[in-house]
């Protein structure tokens, strides 16, 4: 049997392969200039590698610090402060400022809501820097910037819950900086960069996280603010 | 290369192990000493059939996904193999679940070993997630084709909040009943659907032994087989949509906008 050359132009020899693209197809059809590898052995040795790594720090973690386990569960002795596991903290620090409603129900709800749009809010897909160029533009934007976070910052200072409203100052104060930021200065030419959903969901990881550390470590009996070293507060 | 006369004892083994018809009955392919072969590593393989034959290089690089997704799964593995382990040890009753635990400590081989690293193992899973939704967003992994994908990741975040929360009641000490208590009461101030909804979970109107056995049957069958279902569907379609998305690219946008 002889070889057919893979160059020959015969096309009974060598078929050509035709592909209609549209454009709204998968990326990996578009992008054809990338160099690939075999899945064996590189991504799948390096995954092995992972999991050797997790299971080896785990079980360090594992050797050297014990689970908590307290008494026997007892109804009739509540202890003071009772709290739910870490990652619920900032929903119940929530409920130290508004009705279980809002705090259990609503806000949660929200925030699973909005998680879900994400991908499907235009803004969310073709959003650029925050501050257009033009003066006009510019000037919109500060006024939706500022109208928006004092709103938010005066809700939340109307049920009194400052570790909202001090996250949301802060978020407000760093997007004006990013607003007279130069290109050459390097942390606020960085934020000159950042796009509103950028701002947005940074707002939201900064005030989850505030609230879940403040209910974890600086929570004490009867929900007062205690320092961590006057607590217990593995849980 | 095993013929080679200079072969050691281990590798002539091995070659004569590779080479026996039950051997080759398992697995059908050579050596992975070329690319057809190492393609069908992958192709011939149910355990590692969710990846395709290639990937892109530029895919491996540690910042390109942090591996924070990797590191969640990592700790699922983990967790369904110490949650099995345990649940040899356990029975879902007042007051012998409690018990159960306290023997795991002091009577159990390594049973402390077992149960501490399926509780770390259980927080690091939760950061995982969080750590992987992050870095998704800030990388904007969830535009098309990956929208929904985004959306199953939301609804694998839920099942993890869940499959840990409702392990916390197990050991059935104070910890675990206030901090269920707490979280089941924060559901009654839902309107209409709240209280109905909380009895349904506790099979009661508090926590009680009936809540135990309904925790524990969602901890160990229905949860871990949902959250099986989903980790599936996720990963299946990050490879339906050509591989794990780094870093935005603007050079690339052009070709996102038709």
């Amino acid at each position: 049997m002889t070889m057919v050359p893979v160059e020959s132009s015969d096309p009974i020899l060598v078929p050509r392969r035709v592909a209609l693209v549209r454009p709204d197809t998968r990326p990996l059809v578009r992008r054809t200039q990338e160099k690939f590898v075999m899945t064996f052995p590189h991504l799948i040795v390096r995954e092995i590698i992972l999991f050797q790594i997790v299971v080896i720090v785990l079980s360090v973690i594992a050797l050297l610090f014990n689970a908590p386990l307290e008494g026997i569960a007892n109804p009739l002795e509540t202890p003071n402060p009772s709290k739910a596991p870490w990652y619920f903290l900032g929903l119940q620090e929530l409920l130290h400022y508004f009705p279980p409603v809002v705090a259990g129900v609503v806000l949660p709800g929200l925030v699973v809501a909005c998680l879900v749009v994400i991908p499907y809010a235009n803004i969310n897909l073709t959003a650029g820097p925050l501050w257009p160029a033009e003066p006009d533009r510019a000037r919109r934007t500060a006024l939706g910037v500022g109208g928006a976070s004092a709103f938010v910052a005066l809700l939340f200072a109307a049920f009194q819950c400052w570790p909202v409203v001090v996250p949301t100052v802060g978020i407000a104060a760093a997007m004006f900086m990013a607003r007279s930021a130069r290109p050459e200065d390097r942390v606020r030419g960085f934020l000159r960069e950042v796009t509103l959903p950028e701002w947005i969901f940074t707002w939201f990881v900064l005030v989850a996280t505030i609230l879940t550390v403040l209910g974890t470590f600086f929570r004490g009996p009867g929900w007062s603010l205690v320092w961590p070293w006057n607590m217990n507060v593995l849980g | 290369m095993s013929d080679a006369p200079t072969a050691s004892l281990s590798g002539q083994a091995w070659a004569w192990l590779r080479a026996t018809a039950v051997w080759r009955s398992i697995v059908r392919h050579g050596v992975a000493d070329s690319n057809r072969n190492r393609s069908l590593v992958v192709f011939e393989s149910i355990f590692l059939h969710l990846h395709p034959i290639k990937v892109r290089e530029r895919s491996l690089k540690f910042t390109h996904t942090f591996w924070a997704g990797g590191i969640t799964l990592c700790c699922t593995f983990i967790l369904v193999a110490t949650g099995v382990l345990l649940m040899f040890y356990y029975h879902p009753s007042v007051p012998q679940a409690y018990l159960d635990i306290r023997e795991l400590q002091f009577v159990v081989d390594n049973g402390v070993f077992y149960r501490n690293l399926h509780r770390w193992a259980a927080h690091l899973m939760v950061f995982g997630a969080i750590a992987h939704m992050l870095r998704v967003f800030y990388h904007r992994a969830y535009r098309p084709p990956r929208q929904f994908n985004w959306v199953v990741g939301v609804v694998l975040m839920l099942i993890t909040l869940l499959l840990s929360y409702t392990g916390y009641l197990l050991p059935w000490d104070q910890l675990a009943f206030w901090g269920v208590s707490v979280g089941t009461n924060m559901a009654k101030a839902a309107p209409l659907i709240g209280k109905p909804l909380r009895f349904l979970l506790l099979g009661g109107n508090i926590v009680s032994e009936n809540a135990l056995l309904r925790f524990y049957v969602l901890h160990c069958v229905v949860l871990p087989v949902v959250l099986l279902l989903f980790v599936s569907v996720h990963i299946w379609r990050v490879r339906k949509d050509g591989g794990v998305q780094g870093p935005h690219d603007p050079s690339q946008d052009e070709e996102e906008k038709p």
